[in-house]
């Protein structure tokens, strides 16, 4: 269970070019749900989903993992419990390296590394069974350097990694965006298999809503760095596209209201 | 050819060098200068326990440790502070400068006639087969000594890379050369950085003072000034080692930065000999490590020129 309590991030702090990325995020996510981030560019969905990794610490509000108050924990700490695909598909693979020493690392995710050999044939067999889901025929190319694969293959094995292990919490940060329709489509259905199938908790952000609506059981709609909305349970099941475009739709005029209605108080005023 | 001999002897030598070059450049991308003031830390280790009646296997594992400590000192500057790592090592480098002279009592430390690694062979030797014994290599009279130390040299040369090899491919190596090839992927892997650099720029350095030390034992004498042009030396050795076998397994790779040491040894005796000023030395390596390095760019530039008229 992950627990985000009231988080705030300000960059840049005192200098002009000043971001309140996140003004108080709450919410709660129970465990084996799979809950997507929607939110406008600047909403603060990627700085949320990089303070729950650990990339940096929040000004203020605690994370809480399973009981464990994570908020102070550095990135590396915090991957024996929590796994990661990112939104480039490069991000998340040693490209030198061959596919079988990339699982193999992910095999030792949050575990003390030793003098044991990385690679051996009991190993290799295992490989094989984990990348055989994904029929992409990697089964033959395990020694290969990882570099050489396409950017959905990478994805793809990226994801494979990050939830080898089953994480306690598994983050996505639009790990489709920089993928063509197709390939994303597959990735979708791959992250769709691995979740239900070890039903991972799972957070996602996304910028696209079919992917909201078709995927997980819960939408948090972020604006302006807070939770704007939260849909669980059988509201989130009822939501479409067009609604979600809708309160999009709603809270761009909120924003013009508020800016307009400035002006002419300043105006009438000042 | 007994010129060849004590080149391949030297190479092979320097090839520890190269070895700690290539873990600093090759697996971390990290231009670690430190080389050149833990190269000469080693050497200055190495005669001067020696000198003091020190036994000089013990010398050098002294020497290499040291070079450890040195490498250790220049990762921690840059993981904690986020210095550099270029100015990292120069601090660390311009540091060792003092610290060597104070090892050494002076700037040149000559072991005349004392207990070496090499002395020791060579009496070995001389209990075997006699003084002075030579022996016939491809129609050339050499002394059989030499080619002892040449063997012996090979072998702990070849053992040193396949003992690094081994490393490399454990989990803990493998960790290093990810932090390597995609820092942010292996953190997200629960692996902390600033301890693997500091470990790897430890280890590299640990192997150049070890070199310095074997080459002073080698050849009689420390001199403050040895280590002055040691890392392009060494990546020299890597990019030759690099070109011969190929963007290959980490293993090859080990294998090729040896060759690569022992080759281009051979390279600067035979130019030696042909009548290049020894003056000239390190101007033709920087120029040739510089041709090295931009050689690859240029090609691919011209590959992209060529495709852009084909399209056209």
């Amino acid at each position: 269970m992950l627990s985000v309590t009231n988080l705030h991030k300000t960059f840049n702090a005192g200098t002009v070019n000043e971001v309140q990325a996140l003004r108080g995020v709450s919410f709660t996510l129970e465990d084996g749900g799979c809950t997507c981030v929607l939110g406008t560019n600047g909403s603060g969905k990627s700085t949320l989903l990089n303070a729950v990794a650990g990339a940096f610490f929040p000004d203020r509000g605690t994370i809480v993992l399973d009981g464990v108050d994570i908020t102070l924990w550095p990135e590396y700490k915090r991957a024996q419990y929590v796994g990661r695909v990112f939104q480039n598909p490069l991000s998340g693979t040693a490209p030198d390296m061959s596919i079988a020493e990339n699982l193999s690392l992910a095999l030792k995710r949050g575990k003390p590394r030793g003098l044991g050999r990385g690679i051996s044939g009991k190993l290799k067999e295992e490989f094989c069974r984990m990348v055989k889901p994904l029929n992409m025929d990697l089964e033959d190319r395990l020694d290969s350097p990882i570099g050489k694969l396409s950017g959905g293959q990478r994805q793809a094995l990226t994801l494979l990694m990050a939830s080898a292990l089953k994480p306690k919490l598994l983050l996505l940060d639009e790990h489709t965006a920089a993928l063509d329709p197709g390939t994303a489509a597959k990735v979708i259905d791959l992250t769709q298999m691995i979740v239900t199938r070890d039903r991972l908790t799972t957070l996602m952000v996304t910028h696209s809503m079919q992917q909201a609506v078709n995927m997980g059981d819960r939408i948090l709609m972020m604006h302006q760095g807070r939770v704007a909305y939260d849909f669980k349970g059988e509201y989130k099941q009822r939501l479409k596209v067009n609604d979600l475009l809708a309160l999009f739709e709603e809270l761009r005029r909120k924003d013009a209201i508020d800016v307009s209605v400035a002006t002419l108080l300043t105006n009438k005023y000042v | 050819m007994s010129i060849l001999i004590t080149s391949v002897i030297i190479g092979l030598i320097l090839s520890l060098l190269a070895l700690g070059i290539f873990i600093s450049f090759k697996v971390f991308d990290f231009p670690d200068i430190t080389v050149e003031g833990s190269f000469t830390l080693g050497a200055a280790f190495s005669a001067a326990l020696i000198v003091k009646g020190v036994d000089p296997l013990s010398a050098g594992f002294i020497a290499f440790v040291g070079g450890m400590a040195a490498g250790a000192l220049t990762g921690f500057i840059h993981t904690q502070f986020r210095i550099n790592p270029l100015l990292s090592g120069i601090l660390v480098m311009t540091a060792l400068y003092s610290v060597n002279l104070h090892i050494m009592g002076r700037s040149n430390l000559p072991m005349p006639g004392s207990d070496t690694i090499f002395s020791r062979l060579g009496n070995f030797w001389e209990t075997v087969v006699g003084p002075n014994h030579k022996m016939a290599l491809l129609g050339w009279s050499v002394d059989s000594k030499d080619l002892l130390i040449l063997l012996v040299s090979l072998l702990a040369v070849s053992l040193t890379g396949i003992l690094l090899r081994w490393f490399f491919r454990t989990h803990i190596g493998t960790a290093m050369r990810a932090t390597g090839d995609n820092a942010q992927m292996i953190r997200a892997l629960g692996v902390n950085i600033k301890t693997m650099i500091v470990l790897g720029i430890a280890l590299a350095n640990g192997f150049v003072a070890l070199s310095g030390a074997v080459l002073a034992q080698y050849q009689g004498f420390a001199d403050v000034q040895m280590g002055i042009g040691m890392m392009v030396w060494g990546l020299a050795s890597v990019i030759i080692g690099q070109a011969v076998v190929g963007e290959s397994g980490v293993g090859y790779l080990i294998f090729g930065t040896i060759l690569g040491s022992v080759l281009f040894r051979l390279l600067v005796a035979i130019a030696l000999r042909l009548g290049m000023n020894p003056n000239d030395l390190k101007i033709i390596t920087a120029l040739f490590v510089f041709a090295a390095l931009i050689l690859p760019v240029l090609l691919k530039r011209r590959k992209g020129f060529f495709k852009r008229k084909d399209y056209a």
